[in-house]
């Protein structure tokens, strides 16, 4: 039999998706169905009044939801009750939801929504994340004595070196806009959401508090899904409460399906951050300290924020050897659009700034870049920030073998001079780097995780998971799973789709753990379930499976997550184990500038990947390729700024992504280090290739023109302001 | 929301999609985006901005490639139009399946389109398809999945170039 696991088996919805055939929420054709829409805040924070309604206009047409309106609590839950589903009088950001209007058709609804006019006293807003004054969350990670070693740096003869890194926010631009279709409540008092989303168990939770029912009355199901990125993660709660409460008023289905300017307007992004770092190393370039300070602007309400910081934070170190490091850590509220969920999730940020302050290092030193990461990497048995020892899969000197073979980076002279042909420079940049794998610290435990699987009458296998296909190969990957472990076809597979009436919660398809986290209970399941059905493994199993089930055997398995036993963090003193496993990196950009209009192009991107055990390389190489380019496009040309707490990048046609013309030529190194607690030894994939692609980026740009910047997108202007300043600087 | 350009009274036209001749009673201004999906069931043709940056509404008008939502029907009166339900693009939905160039799908559609007109205008040139002409041909459309590497390599295997 043909191996699936490491082979190819075909995306089971992919047929649908080439061919038109597939159904997301928009094409999802609802008989009777009206429309929502929400009327927001125009300004960045205030006090709501009230609302005035143009004289014209006619309030039987349409329906409108208040927060008295709301059965339940109004409260988008998530982690801190702090924001409301529809403000009541405390505004706090640009676009925050105040009432919701539902009509018949599209034009009652435009005119409803001009028609509409909230009455709002400003307040003045926190914009500048330094200045605000509360702290949504505040972490410190600490090991050894930092402040010892940098007293003792001038005595030991050590060079101190500090630098502040700035990233800027980024869109996660999934090409489907969010969007729901929400059921009035039925005799029972159910409500059932359908929608483009990532957690379909998050959605419910939120279902649950806004209309104060049970979790069997409020029903979610995913559609196919055009992309998520982490956009998908939060925000489809607030979607769904929206389009729920208007189809409770409006006693019909009500479709909120937002366009492209709502939805850049005001869904979360990237959170922004400022990153500064005091180094401490010897004349070898050895890492003697490192005290870190991390602040991320979260935005007007807690979110999730808490969490990016701590994986932020938990990263913000890299992967290096260092016995002395302290890492501060705060998320601050402002009166910004939430920021929210965004593959790498912190980790990018923070991983910009100590690739940075590694070229300097190597600049200071005069130490290459290469011979600098080789030197301080992590392997096994050393520690991280967090105190964890590494036990086992640690690819560190593999993927840097990798990418060096590749493109000689380790020989490659670094800044030095060139000779610029045509008016362009070309230069070549190194990023190293390490992304834990699942939720941070006991976040599994808490989860408890579950997948199940049914014998069909048939002999088929059902494969019931709350986790989402979005793009990622969720569904190919269970296929592939679960016939290596049974020893059958795919064909005799089938994954359901993700319902809450019928999917056990296995968890938000988030942080690099939707393989190694749900796919290990699918193997367990698998192999529980080839022990029940017994019988010789020669016979085709579905003829086995079908006996089986006719004698009445049972055929459903359910297995819940539990973290190896020898994984262990304490929450309070933020020290241990803060991943089961981490996946390693390491990143090559080959770019060239054009010396006059300071344009960056990638022409190359090389990366070796450690990811354990690819399950299905094609899938693999997928997220490679597209986070990387994601990483990429962040690095240089995706530009997300604000003006009076309001999205400048609002459109398409302003907020930029890069097209096939900006994507560099791909070379994917797939680098397998097996972990033992992983299925077939696979590890997290999703987020990792997030996190390496600005700093290989703007580290290629210091080496083409001398300039070395600290802050992303690296667009023409700032790369020029920076120039003016090196020159003003050796001027004086 | 939806974009409206329903004001003026219905006007009849006459569209072939697909090889399917519809006589339809629409206002003029409707965009044939809206026309496609709501009036002849047509939901492959996806919208992703409704401004004509994204590409994923791309379809063949009379050997055209369009973006549907920039598109007011009364303009493309009597015209035949191609969509990714059409039958004849089988060769490239083959590819995209074999070399994982759909991953969330939403692009999908639109990419396939634009690569079939694409790989027709280079036959009617006389041109043979290279990969730097495919990143000509896509870059109105985006995708946010792939990085584009295993699309550009779809549109190739079709096309029975080796990359």
């Amino acid at each position: 039999m043909q191996a699936h696991v490491g082979g190819r088996v075909e995306r089971p919805e992919g047929r649908a998706k080439v061919t038109g055939k597939s159904v997301y929420i928009a094409d999802l054709k609802v008989e009777g169905a009206w429309l929502g829409g929400t009327v927001r805040s125009d300004v960045a924070r205030g006090t709501l009044r009230g609302f005035d309604f143009a004289p014209e206009f006619d309030r039987t047409r349409v329906v409108i939801v208040t927060p008295t309106d709301i059965p339940g609590e109004n409260v988008q839950a998530l982690i801190v009750d702090d924001q409301p589903i529809l403000a009541a009088e405390r505004i706090e950001h640009w676009g925050e939801p105040l009432l919701l209007v539902a009509a018949p058709d599209a034009r009652t609804l435009e005119a409803a929504l001009a028609a509409i006019r909230p009455r709002i006293d400003p307040l003045p807003p926190v914009l500048d994340m330094e200045l605000s004054k509360h702290a949504q969350k505040q972490i410190t990670i600490e090991k050894g004595d930092v402040d010892a070693a940098i007293r003792a740096a001038k005595k030991n003869g050590h060079i101190v070196l500090e630098g502040t890194y700035h990233t800027d926010s980024q869109e996660q631009l999934y090409i489907e806009p969010q969007g729901c279709v929400a059921f009035p409540p039925d005799k029972d008092g159910t409500i059932v959401v359908k929608g483009s989303l990532q957690c379909p168990h998050y959605v419910r939770k939120a279902l649950v508090r806004c209309f104060g029912v049970t979790p069997g009355q409020a029903r979610v199901v995913q559609m196919e899904t055009g992309g998520g990125f982490g956009g998908k993660e939060e925000y489809p709660s607030v979607v769904a409460c929206h389009a729920a409460l208007l189809a409770r008023a409006a006693r019909r289905p009500v479709s909120m399906i937002y366009d492209r300017h709502e939805d850049l307007a005001v869904t979360p992004k990237r959170h922004p951050a400022r990153v500064r770092h005091k180094t401490v190393v010897d004349k070898h370039g050895r890492l003697i300290a490192m005290d870190i300070d991390v602040l991320l602007d979260g935005g007007a309400y807690t979110t999730l924020s808490p969490v990016v910081l701590s994986r932020g934070c938990i990263h913000a170190a890299g992967p290096y050897r260092c016995e002395n490091t302290r890492i501060r850590g705060r998320v601050v509220a402002t009166n910004h659009v939430p920021y929210g969920a965004f593959r790498g999730f912190g980790a990018p940020q923070t991983c910009f700034a100590i690739e940075r302050m590694m070229d300097r290092v190597a600049r200071a030193t005069g130490i290459h870049p290469f011979a600098l990461r080789h030197k301080n990497m992590l392997r096994v048995g050393d520690s991280t920030a967090t105190g964890q020892i590494l036990k086992d899969s640690v690819g560190s000197a593999e993927v840097l073998a990798a990418v060096a073979e590749k493109t000689g980076i380790d020989k490659h002279g670094w800044c030095a001079p060139r000779d610029a042909r045509a008016g362009k420079a070309r230069g070549l940049g190194l990023s190293f780097f390490y992304h834990g794998a699942g939720f941070t610290g006991s976040g599994e435990e808490m989860l408890k995780g579950r997948v199940r699987i049914d014998v069909l009458a048939d002999g088929r296998v059902e494969v019931l998971a709350g986790s989402t296909e979005i793009g990622q190969g969720t569904n190919a990957l269970f296929l592939a799973i679960t016939a290596e472990s049974l020893g059958c076809e795919t064909a005799d597979v089938v994954v359901a789709t993700p319902d809450t009436a019928h999917v056990p919660d296995s968890g938000p398809t988030v942080a690099s753990r939707t393989c190694m986290v749900v796919g290990g209970c699918l193997t367990k399941a698998c192999r529980e379930l080839a022990a029940r059905v017994g019988g010789d493994v020669k016979r085709p199993w579905r003829e086995r499976a079908r006996e089986f089930a006719q004698r009445g055997g049972d055929g459903q398995v359910t297995v819940q997550y539990s973290s190896p036993k020898d994984v262990v963090w304490d929450d309070d003193t933020y020290t241990g184990d803060a991943y089961p496993v981490f996946g390693w990196a390491a990143d090559v950009a080959e770019i060239e500038v054009d010396l006059v209009t300071l344009e960056v192009e990638v022409k190359r991107f090389s990366t070796a990947v450690d990811v354990g055990k690819a399950i299905q390389p094609a899938l693999v190489e997928g997220q490679i390729e597209g986070g990387s380019l994601q990483a990429v496009g962040w690095a240089h040309l995706e530009v997300v700024t604000t003006r009076a707490g309001k999205f400048e990048q609002d459109r398409l046609a302003t907020c930029i992504i890069p097209t096939t013309l900006d994507a560099p030529k791909f070379d994917v190194m797939l680098v397998e280090i097996p972990y033992a607690h992983g299925p077939f030894g696979a590890k997290g994939v999703g987020e990792l290739p997030m996190d390496g692609g600005a700093p290989a980026v703007v580290a290629a740009i210091e080496d083409a023109i001398g300039v070395h910047l600290t802050r992303v997108p690296a667009t023409p202007e700032r790369i020029m302001e920076a120039l003016e300043s090196a020159s003003q600087a050796r001027k004086q | 929301m939806k974009a409206i350009f329903d004001e003026a009274s219905a006007i009849a036209v006459t569209l072939t999609v697909n090889g399917t001749t519809s006589a339809l009673r629409v206002p003029p201004l409707r965009r044939l985006l809206d026309v496609l999906r709501e009036d002849l069931s047509l939901t492959g043709t996806k919208e992703g901005c409704g401004e004509g940056e994204c590409g994923a509404c791309t379809v063949i008008v009379d050997g055209r490639a369009e973006l549907a939502c920039m598109v007011p029907v009364c303009q493309v009166d009597g015209a035949v139009v191609r969509t990714v339900e059409s039958t004849e693009l089988e060769s490239l939905q083959n590819a995209f399946l074999a070399e994982g160039g759909a991953q969330c799908g939403i692009c999908t559609p639109g990419m396939i389109v634009m690569a079939r007109a694409w790989l027709a205008e280079c036959e009617s040139a006389g041109v043979a398809p290279t990969v730097d002409g495919a990143r000509e041909a896509l870059a109105g459309n985006l995708c946010r999945c792939t990085g584009y590497e295993k699309i550009l390599a779809s549109v190739m295997r079709a096309a029975g170039v080796k990359t």
